[in-house]
């Protein structure tokens, strides 16, 4: 069963699994946004989150920027050779957690393993709580590799978002679901990140085979990018996670404040989604 | 053996001492689990042993020959110089082991498609040789630097009928093809099977493509036998992903008195950070897939690798030769492309044999190795490939043609390269 003792973290830091809640009390589904932190650089980044959350963004997903960048699709990778590119560090990264996080929104990290693995797992758990974080998606940390993980999280109360597939078998679902605080990725199709026409068809179907391995809380992500698909994904998940057509605002922006200025709009649009009844 | 007692050659994954696992996305677990179970029923099989050991001898051309090159080892201390000659078979070199294999099991899973990646282009050669003798399709990624390093290989792919997709991203060479075949293979994973080339990536990779080059050393082991009357008393390999020096170092695991010796890209030199010398100068650390040594940069990020051998331009190494190095049953040394190319020549002009250029790292380590201990040793060298596909790259760097005859012929070969990749109709 995911975890529900994060409700009230001891340090105050609002959760994701707070967040999923209280917009399921509301009658819909909780908005996901995911920015990478140093697009176009790191103050722009942070801008641009803040612009998320007062667009209606209940959960701010912050890339670390990595160089191999597998489980992402063009729009994502390209933004992160520019992160990379401006020196983007960890430490930018936890400054932007602090910062996006003082809004109140709950502040996930999304960090491919090398990153961490490197600075230290119990390190890395350490600096992110003080900052404020709730927790980690791991794109390519799978349950089965994550035993220093999952001690450093519990030590230190993150979340800990785990994914699940398309091709999932029932015991993996089951595993992972076992290993996740706070909410579970339901990866919508077999595929890397990025902006499709429509959502996976076999997402509901996972949405459900996760629900029925345990889990409270299941997001949907990967391909999402309309209002029209986000009140899809609202009307069978308990959240809806946007990143490529985010970062595709701050990409087509001629200066950070109107990247900002888009990424807030499209926060707007989507919030507007999932609150729309299918 | 090990400290354990266990013996090296024993181990089967996932984890090589500390080495090795799967740091992949959830979607990938179900075709890894798939693979690996394919992979362990088929080797217990004696239809599926007996037909690839046909292949071998009827298409790739197996068992490969044993040479000695006394004019070569004359210049190793006068040890024995004696090499595996996987540059004769089928496409060039030791990858076709791998694939044939491979492409069997793709059979066997109902697959109908393959991909690859490929940095010097020999794998995806070999790839595009398999999928077209067993009507596959096959698509392979090589880093757009590489297809431009390597363009007669990608003139063969495309002859074989196989699609080349060059890499964009990154430092466009083979780092980015893998990631560029694993974004494919997560999309195409029901009808697709990813035919890794080499030692490397999540398990069941690491020990998949080494049960398949496993041949090349248990056919060494005994000609060396045969010719000497004894083991050698070293074995050098070059070493980038590490599949061919895997291959042969494999069978002498558990013979503790045959010293095992990698050689890694040393480019420029390891201190000048130009180098694709992971064990030499990298440090432990998650890389595509697997935990292995890698050139990483002080918060986790790939350091850009740096060799003359497209084949060797990769900034990780397999989790079993991280393990073989940390636990010292293997020695790994960098060499530089300029001690490299010096060896090239030396086989070249001394046995009429023009090695690979990622070979002739290892034939480097054999003349050190040689010069170390003396005129009663045997040193056996993988010649892991033929040097065709690097006569263009030779040729700049001994000035044997003139820079306006490489601009003319770079212009026509672009002028007669073909504009699309797909439905040419070759």
């Amino acid at each position: 069963m995911v975890s529900t003792e994060l409700q009230d973290s001891p340090t105050g830091t609002r959760t994701a699994a707070a967040a999923v809640d209280d917009a399921k009390a509301e009658g819909r589904a909780a908005l996901v946004a995911y920015l990478p932190v140093g697009y176009p650089d790191v103050d722009g980044s942070i801008e641009a989150a803040k612009a998320a959350v007062a667009g209606g963004a209940d959960v701010v997903e912050l890339g670390l920027p990595y160089s191999d960048p597998t489980m992402d699709g063009a729009t994502i990778q390209r933004a992160a050779e520019v992160c990379l590119a401006n020196r983007t560090r960890p430490a930018d990264v936890l400054r932007a957690v602090e910062e996006v996080a003082s809004t109140g929104a709950a502040v996930l990290v999304m960090t491919y393993w090398p990153p961490v693995d490197r600075y230290g797992v119990e390190r890395w758990a350490a600096d992110l709580a003080n900052a404020g974080g709730a927790g980690l998606i791991t794109p390519d940390l799978i349950p089965d590799e994550a035993a220093g993980w999952l001690a450093a999280s519990q030590e230190h109360d993150l979340e800990r978002v785990f994914l699940v597939a398309p091709s999932s078998t029932d015991a993996r679902l089951e595993t992972t679901v076992r290993a996740s605080r706070g909410f579970v990725y339901a990866a919508s199709l077999m595929g890397v990140t990025g902006t499709r026409a429509t959502v996976g068809a076999g997402a509901a179907d996972l949405v459900r085979r996760t629900r029925a391995a345990g889990a409270e809380r299941v997001c949907v992500g990967l391909g999402v990018s309309t209002p029209a698909q986000a009140t899809e994904v609202a009307g069978y998940a308990d959240g809806v996670i946007v990143g490529s057509a985010f970062v595709q605002r701050l990409l087509d922006a001629d200066s950070p404040a109107a990247g900002a200025r888009a990424v807030g709009q499209l926060a707007e649009e989507l919030s507007a989604g999932v609150r729309t009844r299918p | 053996m090990t400290t354990s007692g266990r013996s090296f050659g024993a181990e089967r994954g996932p984890y090589f001492g500390a080495f090795g696992g799967r740091f992949v996305p959830e979607a990938l677990v179900a075709a890894l689990d798939e693979i690996d179970a394919a992979h362990t029923t088929a080797m217990a099989d004696p239809g599926f042993l007996a037909e690839l050991a046909e292949l071998h001898r009827t298409y790739s051309g197996r068992p490969s020959i044993l040479t000695e090159v006394p004019r070569f080892a004359a210049h190793a201390g006068g040890a024995r110089v004696v090499l595996k000659r996987e540059d004769l078979n089928h496409t060039g070199s030791h990858k076709i082991n791998n694939v044939l294999g491979q492409a069997l099991l793709t059979k066997r899973m109902g697959k109908h498609r393959i991909i690859a990646e490929t940095g010097a282009g020999q794998h995806g050669v070999a790839t595009a040789t398999a999928a077209a003798l067993m009507g596959l399709e096959c698509v392979v990624y090589m880093g757009e630097e590489d297809t431009r390093r390597q363009a007669l290989n990608v003139a063969r792919m495309r002859l074989l009928g196989a699609t080349v997709v060059p890499v964009s991203a990154g430092s466009r060479t083979l780092k980015d093809a893998v990631n560029e075949a694993f974004r494919d293979w997560v999309s195409s994973v029901d009808t697709t099977h990813y035919a890794f080339g080499t030692v490397a990536g999540p398990h069941p990779f690491p020990v998949l493509v080494r049960d398949f080059q496993r041949i090349v050393g248990i056919e060494a082991r005994q000609q060396v036998l045969d010719l000497t009357g004894r083991l050698p008393d070293a074995v050098a390999a070059c070493v980038g992903g590490g599949s061919n020096a895997i291959g042969i170092f494999h069978a002498f695991l558990d013979d503790p008195g045959v010293a095992l010796h990698g050689y890694e890209a040393g480019g420029d030199g390891v201190e000048t950070g130009r180098h694709a010398a992971p064990i030499s100068a990298g440090a432990a650390g998650v890389f595509q897939g697997a935990r292995q040594f890698v050139m990483q940069d002080e918060d986790g990020q790939t350091v850009e690798s740096h060799s003359i051998s497209a084949g060797l331009d990769y900034p990780g190494v397999g989790p079993e030769h991280s393990w073989l190095a940390a636990s010292g049953r293997a020695h790994y040394h960098p060499v530089t492309d300029t001690q490299a190319m010096d060896a090239f020549r030396l086989l070249c002009r001394t046995e009429g044999i023009i090695p690979a250029i990622e070979s002739a790292h290892a034939l480097a380590g054999a003349l050190d190795l040689g010069r170390e201990l003396g005129p009663e040793a045997t040193v056996l060298v993988s010649l892991s490939g033929r040097g065709d596909k690097d006569v263009d790259t030779a040729a700049r760097w001994f000035g044997l043609v003139s820079d306006a005859d490489l601009v003319a012929s770079e212009a026509e070969r672009v002028a007669d390269a073909p504009q699309d990749t797909e439905g040419s109709g070759w």
